[in-house]
């Protein structure tokens, strides 16, 4: 306040001339502020009460025995010590989790880079194929879908029906825990509708004169592929392989639907979401969930920060 | 903003393209698409076939069509389904209020007003979206029982109306960016208040987006599992999402007819937004990236 009055001297006397009256600075202000915090009123409370207040109370109670019964009591690092030396089941979620988001996130994106290459070339028909590749992507949050995947995927299901054409029998996909994983990887890549729309938007970003150009120098359409689109895409590149892998960390209902909310068989499908669900809801650990909830904020964040200062040795963003 | 990704781009290469290339494209393009489509196309015709030919057959085509299905898995429950039809509409009707409006009051101050600390807290707002709800969960649910909302419709729904998806958020303030200035300027000129400008000109310049956030909100709050999961431990209160799981506990592997019949069910109302709003859908996605 006091700073923007000495740089514009126009205002400087208006100021002073008002500031003789507190209540007329006071209106001054209140004029200049008022709707806009007005406006921001529900998010505000929101923010402090639903997201600040309980994201705080969280990170104490990771600190406790907190069970719902009685009060919470303070241990300490103990929840962290056994979580990191102790219990064979967060081992297990993470590495069934780390696991999932390996195979599934490289595989989706493939599929969507591919099929927005193939759909970016002023095809008819572009807006039909686009639909149907996206249709699995929106349907895919919903229980249905995973109940229809425990269905494709069981031993007398469609996979090995399939299979059984050429004379392949398939194994129990969902209850060997040797396979479990894979169903929910190929459910997940299934999905690759809404990558693959980022991917198309982006591929009509890059201008076409550059291929022109190229062209008239004779370089091949895959030397175009490395020299131009590549480069000039890795941005959404980043974005997607970013948003889905945090995504993919935080998958819950195909696992507990199709393992029937335990993880099964022999913990393959425990997903970190879905052991924290257990603890929390199931054995009311909720001072332990906690504990569990903060490991995962720390592990999205170590693996964005990662992301961020990795992506500007091959992230190429045109200035 | 929205007009730049979907605006056609000038089809140069098309004349270049030979004819055998582009029916070898279009062939794989169509192959891929049946196989996206199978697991969706079987399910609604395990649905109305007849109960001992669902697993004999990976035929597409039943040999006899037959509703009973429906019938079975629509009353299959204690309760029809019909109830948890009606929690889900009203639940989602209710979450696509409450993230409309509150969504573009926040979105508005943040796009176009100015105050001290506009920055800051945008800032924050942005950060938000970077947090895994599961943080806030568990304090979250305490929160709701000590105030007797579990087991109703508040927590599914009181949140959305303090602006709790920021997402939609930030889509908003895209859009509301876009529109020129001039327009707000002009009227603030003219004594309009804060408050009018937001009702009267930007509202209605701004119902694509709108529409959008309208559409995925309902689309996300029909196909959600886990906030139900938490909330609503009474059969009466249930989702269609709770009915489904409860359905698929309760016959495990008996009645596969009932189970694909309401499946299908469950998806039809997505189906239907998709089918109308598609290019709705697809620039939403496009323009922020919008996951799933």
């Amino acid at each position: 306040m006091t700073n923007a009055m000495r740089t514009s001297a126009g205002t400087v006397t208006v100021e002073r001339y008002q500031g003789v009256r507190a209540d007329g600075r006071f209106r001054r202000l209140w004029n200049a502020n008022a709707p806009g915090y007005l406006f921001l009123l529900p998010w505000l409370i929101g923010f402090f009460g639903l997201t600040l207040g309980p994201a705080l109370i969280s990170l104490y109670l990771s600190f406790t025995d907190f069970d719902m019964l009685r009060a919470p009591g303070w241990v300490g690092a103990a929840n962290y010590v056994r979580i990191a030396t102790a219990d064979p089941k967060f081992a297990s979620a993470m590495s069934v989790t780390l696991t999932y988001v390996v195979l599934s996130v490289p595989f989706k994106l493939t599929f969507a880079l591919l099929v927005a290459l193939a759909l970016n070339r002023g095809l008819r028909g572009l807006p039909i194929y686009r639909a149907i590749f996206y249709l699995p992507s929106l349907l895919g949050g919903s229980v249905a879908i995973a109940v229809l995947w425990r269905q494709l995927f069981a031993s007398d299901g469609l996979v090995n029906a399939a299979l059984s054409h050429f004379g392949i029998v398939g194994p129990s996909w969902i209850s060997h825990p040797s396979y479990s994983i894979y169903t929910l990887v190929a459910l997940s890549v299934w999905q690759f509708g809404s990558p693959m729309i980022i991917f198309l938007a982006g591929l009509r970003q890059i201008p076409q004169d550059m291929y022109e150009a190229a062209s008239l120098d004779g370089a091949s359409k895959l030397r175009q592929f490395y020299k131009i689109t590549l480069p000039l895409l890795t941005p959404v590149i980043f974005f997607n392989a970013v948003v889905q892998t945090i995504d993919a960390f935080k998958a819950f209902t195909p696992a507990f639907i199709i393992s029937g909310g335990t993880g099964g068989p022999i913990n393959s499908t425990l997903f970190y979401t879905l052991y924290l669900y257990q603890e929390a809801f199931g054995n009311f650990r909720m001072g332990y969930a906690s504990a569990l909830a903060w490991i995962l904020v720390v592990i999205i964040a170590i693996f964005t920060t990662f992301s961020f200062l990795t992506s500007r040795y091959w992230v190429h963003y045109d200035d | 903003m929205t007009a730049s990704v979907t605006a056609a781009r000038p089809p140069s290469d098309i004349t270049k393209r030979s004819l055998p290339a582009s029916i070898i494209i279009h062939a794989l393009l169509i192959a891929a698409s049946l196989l996206m489509l199978y697991p969706l196309l079987w399910m609604v015709s395990a649905s109305v076939r007849p109960e001992n030919e669902i697993f004999s057959s990976t035929s597409l085509i039943p040999s006899a069509v037959d509703f009973s299905s429906y019938v079975r898995g629509w009353t299959g429950l204690d309760i029809t389904f019909g109830r948890f039809f009606w929690n889900s509409l009203v639940i989602s009707l209710l979450v696509v209020a409450g993230n409309v409006i509150a969504c573009s009051l926040t979105a508005f101050a943040f796009a176009r007003l100015r105050f001290a600390g506009r920055n800051f807290w945008f800032a924050i707002m942005l950060g938000t979206l970077m947090i895994p709800y599961h943080v806030t969960l568990i304090p979250q649910y305490v929160l709701f029982l000590d105030l007797g909302w579990v087991n109703t419709i508040l927590p599914l729904v009181v949140p959305k109306f303090l602006a709790s998806d920021a997402f939609f958020i930030f889509l908003m303030v895209q859009f509301f960016r876009g529109i020129p200035r001039e327009l707000d300027e002009a009227a603030m000129m003219d004594g309009c208040s804060a408050w009018r400008i937001y009702w009267k000109i930007m509202l209605p310049l701004s119902l694509p987006v709108l529409a959008t956030a309208a559409i995925f909100s309902f689309i996300w709050t029909w196909d959600d599992f886990f906030g139900p999961l938490i909330y609503l431990n009474d059969m009466n209160t249930y989702t269609i999402q709770l009915g489904l799981r409860t359905f698929v506990d309760s016959t495990s592997a008996s009645d596969w007819g009932g189970l694909f019949a309401m499946s299908t069910l469950t998806l039809v109302p997505v189906f239907f937004f998709f089918l109308f709003f598609q290019r709705l859908l697809i620039e939403g996605i496009a323009t922020t990236g919008m996951k799933r």
